[in-house]
């Protein structure tokens, strides 16, 4: 078993009720520092919850510890960036970071920085779009990351340029990465453990075994809760 | 009457910089319409005013104020949209704003309109502080509005609390509407929260461009309405209304000229 210290986040018993219905039941698992766990699971089966319990958004019983003074970044699913009149500029700035900070997380996500900048948000591609909210996440530094569907609207070439990206990015500023993935595919390539949760969790295990039909059966069969005593990722 | 013109065009001035700098958010809430129904809430306290012989202006912002507060608090409670509560309340206060003016058609004119006769030095003096704070408080809270329009979640992950905020906000309207009603009346007001920023957003690409311009084009419409108001003689609300709709279809024939279609 790994040292207390090695662990970035600890979750113990963690209950969620929203509107009278049990959202997450009894979820127990950690995460080391500098991996990447995938969070998976069927529609609707609590993963963008328990993303909002992370990060104290909604209301839960039990214990979310993160370790010491982590500095968590977060990219939900859903913005609404192409409502607002915003340069990708003034997007980044809304982060209170200096002007380098912003050239070195747009080179880094592989868009040139004096051309991307003055573009309004609202005329970005989606696979730039995407580019320019991996950059928004890391432009602070963040310790960790939790990254709610990384290429949702994005084309299937560009899900796999934009993962690799992701990868090498959180490995070379070690960012311990927390995703949600509707793709196994993309789990088992891209991630070191996967987390199932169906309102409980129904597998915990390395991101290799995802493909396995046994483990798929797992994820989105009828939804059995599981005891994974030692779920440390 | 020079010096009634002079001290309208700073009160104008002041005002519309103010609201269109305020409404450039709205806009982009989607809540153009509670800016304008709004400032109908004043009514009664004007009313107030004019029956016990106090300034008509505190009595509408002190009713501006509380039903501010009143909305943000019942849509924290209820979950209902701000539109709703602003609409509910807005007709409610119109009903009581008209019976308590009674017979006095003129105040009632007055309120509903504007005048500039009733605008002096004190009035000129307190836009400009209103508007100069309204802008640096709504500069302040900005940042977090505009998070919170991208991701209310993401706004809040980051510590930004924006159920405070957006009380802020909706006091620094009221407080714009208040010291606003002496030029264009309770009826009109609203027009400046809203058209300058209309007119701004279809031609902005980036958030200083839109409340640089939004803040400019609401400036304008006041103090173009104004001068015309002196001119011609008449009710300076409506010519500042007219002054804003010119502004807007020009910025519409400039965005068509460019072989853009007009994005609201």
């Amino acid at each position: 078993m790994a040292a207390q210290s090695d662990f970035i986040l600890k979750v113990s018993n963690l209950n969620i009720d929203l509107s009278n219905q049990k959202i997450i039941e009894n979820l127990s698992f950690g995460v080391k520092r500098g991996t990447t766990l995938a969070i998976v699971g069927p529609n609707g089966a609590g993963k963008t919850t328990l993303f909002r319990a992370l990060l104290n958004l909604v209301p839960y019983k039990g214990k979310v510890e993160w370790n010491g003074k982590v500095k968590v970044g977060y990219v939900p699913q859903v913005l609404s960036v192409r409502d607002v009149p915003i340069s990708v500029k003034e997007f980044l700035a809304l982060k209170s970071t200096s002007e380098s900070d912003i050239n070195n997380a747009l080179a880094s996500v592989g868009l040139e920085p004096d051309v991307i900048k003055v573009k309004s948000m609202s005329v970005l591609s989606g696979g730039q779009l995407r580019r320019v909210l991996i950059a928004w996440a890391i432009v602070d530094k963040p310790d960790v990351l939790l990254f709610d569907e990384p290429t949702s609207g994005v084309d299937l070439d560009s899900e796999e340029a934009i993962y690799g990206m992701l990868r090498t990015l959180t490995a070379k500023n070690k960012i311990t990465l927390l995703l949600i993935s509707h793709d196994l595919h993309i789990v088992r390539e891209y991630s070191d453990y996967a987390l199932a949760v169906n309102r409980c969790i129904v597998f915990f295990g390395e991101s290799k075994d995802v493909m396995n039909p046994e483990t798929q059966k797992l994820i989105y069969g009828e939804p059995i809760c599981r005891e994974y005593g030692e779920a440390y990722a | 009457m020079l010096d009634t013109v002079v001290y309208g065009l700073i009160v104008g001035a002041s005002v519309g910089l103010a609201a269109g700098y305020l409404g450039s958010i709205m806009v982009l809430e989607k809540m153009a319409l509670v800016g304008d129904a709004l400032s109908h809430v004043a009514l009664p306290g004007l009313a107030l005013g004019v029956l016990y012989n106090f300034n008509p202006l505190i009595g509408g912002f002190l009713f501006l104020f509380v039903s501010a507060v009143l909305i943000w608090h019942l849509g924290r409670v209820t979950r209902l949209s701000f539109e709703t509560l602003v609409g509910a309340a807005f007709t409610l206060a119109l009903a009581i704003g008209i019976l308590l003016f009674g017979d006095n058609l003129d105040a009632l004119e007055t309120a509903l309109f504007g005048e500039l006769g009733q605008v002096g030095l004190l009035s000129a003096v307190a836009a400009v502080l209103v508007s100069i704070t309204v802008i640096l408080l709504t500069r302040l809270i900005y940042r977090g509005i505009v998070l919170g329009l991208i991701s209310e979640e993401l706004a809040v992950s980051r510590g930004i609390n924006v159920g405070r905020i957006n009380l802020l906000y909706l006091l620094l309207v009221s407080l714009t509407v208040a010291v606003g009603i002496q030029i264009t009346g309770t009826l009109l007001v609203g027009f400046l929260v809203v058209t300058p920023a209309a007119a701004a957003r279809t031609i902005s690409s980036n958030l200083s461009k839109y409340l640089t311009l939004s803040a400019a084009f609401g400036a304008i419409s006041a103090i173009s309405g104004i001068l015309m108001s002196s001119y011609f003689s008449i009710l300076p609300g409506p010519l500042v209304v007219v002054s804003g709709v010119v502004i807007f279809a020009a910025v519409l024939v400039v965005r068509w000229r460019k072989g853009r279609p007009a994005q609201l």
